[in-house]
């Protein structure tokens, strides 16, 4: 009885949820994964799981855990149930980030020789010359054929009205690449007519050349000024600025601790505050405030004021949510999604990406250093 | 050596050889045709049975269902894993003596447990493992054979069959896929093709092996030279070429009589065919010619056998 369970977490104030309508019908293109999990039993379902993960066993696809002892070893969590966008909303996806990728390369080539954004006063100079990744050695150094990023994953959440959002972009060498071909190829072993009916854009090709182009050439160095937190707030008028377009897709609200209004109404609402240190990535060094202890907050509060520049905040966001595999029961979990993105001649974009879960009920949290795992994304030709 | 002897240990090899070719193929074409659109599904399952010289009714049907009962369960199908694995079964069950028991044990072991699946079984979730079971079943086949038989003369005529059915193979599916692929001239024509020589690669199982040598830059030429004249890829011609002049050389050392002449000389010129090719040649002058020629010497070769250490006459032996 999957869809008792998963209806069962629909409320007025309920996040977006990826299969079903806020009217409780099931979105059109989950309504066979819908039926079929109705269908199939429950000890079938399991078994499939089981045999997914020791798939994953046997491949020896196993992430470390940072920060502790012994350097853990573990198999990278994977839900069995696919995530499913539509062809529409996909060929959206596709032009905001193809547009996103392009601006943050003109912008980049631009600190690194004219400087008119900084000029023209659009980004504050200071924001780009205290970034900790800016390299003064690269100023005035042409890069082969003006490309400073060929790869960047971004990460992108829903929000409650089913609009996608970027939350970050990950220049270095974003990771679970591997991840997402694996997860595809488990995925039509467990569940190979499903998934053979379902009319699925398929990864392998532009998943190999992507991974064999983040192997053989890596983003130019330097590139991190553009993944700086608080350089991401300006990406919108970076965009505005180089394109003369209106981004596709939006930021999310994001204050910046340098502002010192923006500090204080932070400093104010850290209980409902995501703050997090501008040159980190992993889910390491942040504060969930909705989340946090006292003790915890009176912390972040004391690292902002000491180092306002090394911190950004933005409101605790309602990940969507989709159904997934816990222990056994179909029951809903907050996602994300990581689209890869290569820019060479031109900009080619894996069609999904890797779907991130938070598999602790209620958690926000998808990193998957941080409890997180991860499902097959499925972009359908229509 | 006796002459049936011989033969049942080179048909045994061969035949089992086909049966995880065949496994091999149709788990792979199950697997790349899930994400294609269905006309790109249609030419590929031809490509793919065409290869494996399916029965011709079979050839038209893009039905993947069809397909994998036809080509995995039907004993009346002599191209079937199963009709394979039963000829691979009855040839050692002639020459049981020959061998080790654990050899006989694990190829009636993978017979027993083909003929007890039904495609029903397995078609919703296990395929793959079921085809990976077959495979490995073969391979487990050949390390028990290593590990448990003399590598005397027996043991080089089952090395031989395996290497003149792989050479055949490899041959065949270049020939299928290249005649189609290399033929197509839009410029996007790699791009597009992009999962058919990734399929084609993992047909020999050279995928990974080619993407450590050439990374997932798959350039048809380099993927043609991979397969037909790479020395350490043991699915390539020329692999298979080198492994069949040198048993041959042990088993003329063996028997120390003069008459492995002519197949060892007819082995050695196919070596050497493909040990001094040279790809971008081959391309220019043809590369379906050349093929052609290589299939061609494997079947002379395989004649040669049959005429030396199967139906030679007495008096000739006895004049040797």
């Amino acid at each position: 009885m999957p869809s008792d369970t998963l209806n069962a977490t629909l409320s007025a104030d309920a996040p977006y949820d990826e299969m079903f309508g806020a009217d409780g019908r099931c979105r059109p293109q989950y309504q066979a994964l819908y039926k079929r999990l109705d269908e199939i039993p429950r000890e079938e379902l399991n078994r499939r799981q089981h045999a997914a993960d020791l798939s994953f066993l046997h491949q020896g696809i196993t992430f470390t855990v940072y920060g502790r002892d012994e350097g853990t070893e573990r198999i990278f969590p994977y839900d069995l149930l696919p995530r499913i966008i539509t062809g529409a909303e996909w060929e959206t996806l596709e032009r905001g980030l193809t547009q996103r990728i392009r601006a943050l390369n003109l912008f980049l080539k631009d600190i690194y020789h004219d400087g008119r954004i900084l000029k023209d006063g659009v980004v504050p100079a200071e924001l780009v010359y205290t970034c900790r990744h800016f390299r003064r050695e690269m100023r005035g150094v042409d890069v082969p054929r003006d490309i400073y990023i060929s790869v960047v994953g971004s990460d992108l959440v829903r929000l409650r009205d089913g609009r996608f959002v970027v939350l970050e972009d990950n220049l270095r060498v974003p990771s679970g690449v591997s991840y997402m071909l694996a997860n595809r190829q488990v995925m039509k072993r467990v569940f190979p007519r499903l998934f053979g009916n379902y009319g699925v854009r398929p990864i392998d090709h532009y998943g190999t050349s992507l991974l064999s182009t983040m192997r053989a050439l890596a983003n130019a160095v330097g590139t991190g000024v553009a993944d700086d937190k608080a350089v991401y707030a300006y990406v919108p008028a970076i965009i505005r600025y180089y394109l003369g377009e209106e981004p596709v897709i939006d930021n999310v609200e994001t204050y910046l601790m340098t502002d010192e209004a923006q500090r204080r109404h932070v400093l104010e609402n850290l209980d409902r505050m995501v703050v997090k240190a501008v040159g980190e990535s992993g889910g390491y060094g942040m504060l969930i405030g909705t989340q946090s202890t006292a003790a915890e907050r009176e912390e972040f509060r004391r690292r902002i004021e000491a180092a306002p520049r090394n911190y950004i905040a933005q409101p605790v966001l309602a990940l969507s949510q989709a159904p997934c595999l816990v222990e056994g029961e179909v029951e809903a979990r907050h996602v994300d999604l990581r689209p890869y993105i290569l820019y060479g001649e031109q900009v080619t974009i894996v069609p999904g990406g890797l779907t991130r879960v938070a598999l602790r009920r209620g958690s926000l949290v998808v990193n998957s250093s941080q409890g997180g795992g991860s499902k097959d994304t499925w972009v359908l030709n229509e | 050596m006796l002459s049936r002897v011989a033969d049942s240990l080179y048909w045994t090899s061969r035949y089992l050889e086909r049966a995880e070719h065949t496994a091999r193929l149709i788990d792979i074409g199950l697997n790349l045709m899930l994400d294609q659109s269905a006309a790109a599904v249609e030419r590929r399952w031809g490509r793919l049975l065409e290869s494996l010289s399916a029965p011709a009714l079979l050839t038209s049907s893009s039905d993947a269902y069809i397909i994998a009962e036809a080509m995995t369960f039907d004993i009346s199908n002599e191209t079937s894993i199963v009709a394979c694995i039963a000829s691979a079964r009855e040839n050692l069950r002639q020459v049981r003596e020959q061998i080790s028991s654990e050899m006989w044990e694990q190829l009636n072991r993978l017979f027993l447990q083909v003929k007890e699946t039904r495609l029903d079984d397995i078609w919703n979730v296990s395929t793959h493992e079921f085809f990976r079971s077959v495979k490995d079943g073969a391979h487990l086949f050949q390390g028990i054979t290593d590990a448990t038989m003399n590598h005397g003369e027996g043991w080089q005529f089952i090395q031989v069959g395996r290497s003149i059915e792989r050479a055949g193979a490899t041959a065949t599916l270049l020939d299928v896929y290249t005649n189609e692929l290399l033929m197509r001239s839009d410029p996007e024509a790699p791009q597009r093709n992009y999962l058919d020589w990734v399929g084609l690669l993992k047909a020999c199982t050279a995928f990974e092996a080619y993407c450590k040598v050439y990374t997932a830059d798959l350039r048809p030429e380099r993927v043609v030279e991979f397969l037909l004249l790479n020395a350490d890829c043991p699915r390539s011609v020329r692999f298979a070429a080198e492994a069949i002049q040198s048993s041959f050389q042990a088993i003329a050392e063996a028997t120390g009589t003069r008459k492995s002449g002519r197949v060892s000389r007819l082995a050695g010129r196919l070596r050497a065919t493909l040990g001094f090719g040279q790809i971008d040649e081959i391309l220019e002058t043809g590369l379906r010619p050349y093929l052609n020629d290589v299939r061609r010497q494997c079947a002379q070769i395989h004649e040669a056998i049959v005429q030396t250490y199967v139906a030679y006459q007495v008096e000739t032996s006895l004049a040797s």
